[in-house]
């Protein structure tokens, strides 16, 4: 009976799960799908048949790749300034008791907590108070102040649990603070700042609705789509849509990888009693 | 002060908030000395350590590394190196640049490095290892590998705070050992932090005795077992019997039951009254009344333990603990109502202030 029980508990639980994938995984699979459609109007919603075409010139479509390149430079910017300020005010929460701490705190989770839209509109509403023309640098502005939260919560939680004793070792061994910055601290917490580098990247990205708010006469990716999908989407946009999906599964699959290999090494190794 | 000083402490205080850790305190560490600094958790002996590595500054005081002022300076600014607890080793690092790190932090050239940091290895028994990387060891290799790191670098002092407290025992006591060669090799000065009395006991050559952030009594370990000055002292070493009593004399105190123990000159150090208690160790009470100081009781437990049988014994003034060797084979033991006599001469005695 138990027995019973069990399989019957152990394969719904699978089926679930698959259910719950497959409701994940059914927007991108239509995003693709519909990559490699050959529709005859402007509009590219509903199958019409197979072509390699939109593949083959995936930047045929005017302002397309201006827009994704503008969005790759935005996004490299952004995830370099957000990781390095983020990574600095971890540190800085983490490690020193600073009268405020407990405020720095919770500011960090505002723009988190936040709707993007208000954030996005006083952002905007600041940038006119200043009189600061809106464009691309606005753009960059804008998403490092709500990346910093994420680059934060992200590095901090590599910072917990840090043993302070291997930078007290390091000092002990002639190193100054900056040199024990470079040699101990920033190498131990490298994985979490990289997941941090890739994160604000990926959000970056992404944005649209502040994005929208602050842009000028800029014009990102996900700014192009928006406003080609008033007149027609080309086939060409599900492509660089699947490209970047790819590419963000290739670079998380080479992280579990990269996060494999040392662990396994490390196999066989008894009792530690330094914290890595 | 002593030209040969490596490490002096001028009435160091350190407070955290409102707690004194390290109260007052002024000491001198010979050089070329293994130095113990021991005494119960929590009584100030890793702060101490910490403040001669630069890692807490005194809220007062000075601290001298040799003839130079210290104080203030950062750890890598002193020629000291420190052995961590948790042994600190660098986990993103193989063993060879693990010890290499402080040569290489010095600008020392390369074949240099390898040439010392290898040398260093074979010292500490991990010839072999440079690659591995400290998770792949043991805790003892671990241990090894820390030690190696600091000494690679010929510090003046080398900084140990219960290095050997994360190992099991077997190899514990074989890491005494190694440790105590590593010293004599070296010929530099090791202060070494511990709670264990034992080990403080076997390895150094001076000891310091803390409690409540004090030093509560420097000594060598026989002058320390022999001639505790205070009562904590006696009890933290050892076990002891405390006898209550008022001076009475030179060489005399007038104990509880009314007896008058003679003890040795000086002993009293200058007393002239007032309450004490004459200490005598276990082991030097002896089952008859051959001695000066006679004192009758009724043995309360027996417990044989192999090389000695021990003995609870109830006498007027005190209930006594006393050791006999079992040097002859078949030597019996006393039962539990036995009348006996208890004895011990002036000299083995100490005496310290009433508790
Ligand atoms: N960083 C610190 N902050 C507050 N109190 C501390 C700190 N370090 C040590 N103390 C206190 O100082 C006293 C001495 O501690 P410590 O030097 O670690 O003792 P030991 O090494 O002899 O066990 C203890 O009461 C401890 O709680
Ligand atoms: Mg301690």
């Amino acid at each position: 009976m138990t027995a019973v029980v069990r399989f019957a508990r152990h394969h719904l639980l699978t089926a679930y799960a698959l259910l719950a994938l497959a409701y994940l995984l059914l927007p991108i699979a239509v995003v693709v799908l519909f990559s490699f459609n050959n529709p005859n109007g402007r509009f590219n919603y509903t199958w019409q048949g197979f072509t390699l075409k939109n593949w083959g010139d995936p930047f045929g479509v005017p302002g397309l790749w201006p827009a994704l390149q503008t969005s790759l430079e935005i996004a490299a910017l952004v995830a370099l300034g957000a990781t390095a300020l983020g990574t600095l005010i971890a540190l800085a929460l983490v490690r020193y008791g600073f009268r405020g701490r407990g405020a720095a705190n919770i500011f960090i989770f505002l723009p988190m907590a936040t709707p993007e839209i208000v954030m996005g509109a006083s952002l905007l509403s600041l940038f006119l108070a200043i009189n600061f023309q809106t464009g691309f640098w606005t753009i960059v502005i804008a998403h490092i102040t709500f990346d910093i939260s994420y680059v934060v919560t992200t590095v901090r939680a590599r910072l917990v649990g840090f043993d302070r004793h291997l930078e007290e070792a390091a000092m002990d061994l002639y190193a100054n603070s900056w040199t024990t910055f470079w040699r101990v601290t920033l190498p131990l917490i490298a994985p979490g700042v990289l997941s941090a580098l890739l994160l604000s990247f990926a959000l970056s990205i992404d944005d649209f609705v502040i994005t929208n708010f602050n842009s000028g006469t800029e014009v990102t990716f996900p700014l192009f789509v928006w406003g080609a999908a008033r007149v027609g989407v080309p086939p060409q946009v599900n492509v660089v849509g699947s490209i970047i999906f790819f590419a963000a599964i290739g670079l998380m699959l080479l992280n579990v990888v990269r996060q494999r290999r040392p662990q396994r090494a490390a196999a066989p190794a008894t009792a530690t009693a330094t914290v890595s | 002060m002593s030209a040969t000083a490596d490490v002096r402490l001028e009435r160091v205080t350190k407070h955290f908030e409102d707690v004194v850790a390290v109260d007052d305190l002024s000491l001198e560490i010979p050089s070329g000395s293994f130095f113990a600094m021991l005494g119960p958790s929590g009584c100030g002996k890793t702060t101490t350590l910490r403040m001669i590595g630069g890692f807490e500054q005194p809220s007062e005081g000075r601290i001298f590394l040799g003839e130079s002022d210290v104080t203030g300076l950062p750890p890598y600014r002193r020629a000291v190196n420190t052995v961590f607890q948790s042994y600190a080793l660098f986990p993103h690092l193989s063993l060879f640049e693990n010890v290499a790190f402080g040569l290489r932090r010095k600008g020392v050239k390369g074949d240099e490095v390898k040439k010392r940091t290898r040398e260093m290895l074979e010292l500490v028994g991990l010839g072999g290892f440079e690659k591995r990387r400290p998770r792949q060891l043991s805790g003892g290799q671990q241990q090894r590998v820390a030690l190696a790191r600091a000494l690679v670098n010929r510090p003046r002092v080398l900084l140990l705070d219960e290095p050997l407290g994360a190992l099991d025992l077997k190899l514990r006591r074989q890491m005494q050992l190694e440790l105590k060669r590593i010293q004599n090799e070296l010929k530099i000065t090791f202060v070494h932090v511990t709670h264990d009395q034992e080990e403080a006991m076997s390895m150094a050559d001076q000891i310091a005795i803390m409690n409540g952030g004090r030093i509560e009594q420097l000594g060598g370990p026989a002058d320390l077992y022999e001639k505790p000055a205070t009562a904590f002292v006696a009890g933290f070493l050892g076990a002891s019997n405390l006898l209550d009593g008022e001076v009475c004399g030179a060489d005399a105190v007038r104990i509880a039951d009314g007896t008058v123990l003679r003890v040795a000159a000086g002993a009293l150090a200058g007393r002239t009254g007032g309450s004490v208690a004459v200490g005598v160790r276990p082991e030097k009470l002896r089952l008859d009344a051959s001695g000066v100081n006679v004192l009758r009781g009724t043995v309360t437990e027996t417990s044989y333990v192999g090389v000695s049988t021990q003995y609870i014994v109830e006498t007027p003034a005190a209930d006594l603990v006393v050791y006999v060797q079992n040097a002859a084979p078949g030597a019996g033991t006393l039962a539990p109502g036995s009348a006996v006599s208890l004895s011990f001469d002036p000299e083995v005695a100490f005496v310290v202030d009433h508790v």
